[in-house]
């Protein structure tokens, strides 16, 4: 009974892994408000290209982001259907709590319950 | 009327419920505390729990199976970590065997709940912590996800506009 099969195990811990890094979630931020060139990227931090770009990958193996070769550019954007799904995993718990609370709520309001 | 927010916390998968019922902090309490009340919650309505062992103190384990609307069962446990009656409970969450055992291998989430008193009645934080994107996975296939999905309809239908 698998809840949402289209994420297979190993593809949501990629994209969790990739996720826990702050480098990598400052980089899909800024995917995020608006493509970017590796090269503009590689700017904004104080580390190499190479590594920059090994950050870029990671998050592209979690398909959380889509790289690009546009002329001499490289351009990285966000994948929004992977970042959906993503949030899909948090929604069910946020939905059977939100049931949860309701179903105390009405306890309290029935006192035959007492 | 019961006011209810949400807030994901997908970096730290981390899920906070925050609640306002009309009663008072002991009150809201006696529904974690008595297994017959608690197992009016627990559960999805499609889902609904059963507890044959609620040991709430702290330290103390539950047992517990919620059954679908084919029969089909699954079972979790608890273990209660902290207790401050009426201000704070914590305790884990986890997947049982058909034996009731906790399943080898799961780790448990961790739940963090609050109760504080307001003019109107009590706040109620609940906070639920994952270890990763695998645990989530695997507690949600756990079973419970029929009865969810099919509660959201009545879910969305409770959070049109009239109070609950």
């Amino acid at each position: 009974m698998v809840v949402d099969s289209a994420l297979a195990n190993d593809e949501i811990d990629r994209i969790f892994g990739a996720l826990a890094d702050s480098t990598r979630r400052d980089i899909l931020g800024r995917a995020i408000r608006q493509e970017q060139s590796v090269s503009a990227l590689a700017r904004q931090y104080a580390m190499s290209f190479a590594a920059v770009q090994k950050h870029v990958a990671v998050l592209e193996r979690a398909t959380l982001v889509t790289k690009e070769r546009r002329g001499r550019q490289q351009i990285v954007y966000a994948n929004r259907a992977t970042l959906g799904k993503t949030a899909t995993l948090l929604d069910n718990f946020e939905q059977l709590w939100i049931q949860r609370a309701k179903q105390i709520a009405n306890i309290i309001a029935d006192p035959k319950g007492e | 009327m019961t006011v209810i927010t949400t807030t994901k916390d997908v970096e730290n998968l981390t899920l906070t419920l925050v609640a306002e019922f009309d009663a008072t902090p002991d009150r809201v309490w006696e529904v974690w505390e008595d297994p017959r009340k608690l197992e009016q919650w627990w559960g999805p309505p499609t889902f609904p729990a059963t507890f044959t062992r609620h040991d709430f103190v702290v330290g103390g384990e539950s047992r517990y199976f919620m059954t679908g609307p084919a029969g089909e069962t699954s079972r979790g446990w608890w273990r209660i970590d902290a207790i401050d009656k009426p201000r704070r409970l914590d305790f884990a969450n986890g997947l049982a065997g058909d034996d009731g055992e906790a399943t080898p291998g799961v780790d448990p989430m961790a739940g963090y709940v609050t109760f504080e008193a307001t003019d109107t009645g009590t706040r109620m934080t609940a906070v639920t912590r994952f270890i990763d994107a695998a645990q989530m996975q695997t507690m949600l296939d756990m079973g419970m996800q029929e009865g969810m999905t099919q509660a959201i309809g009545q879910i969305d239908a409770l959070l049109a506009p009239a109070p609950v």
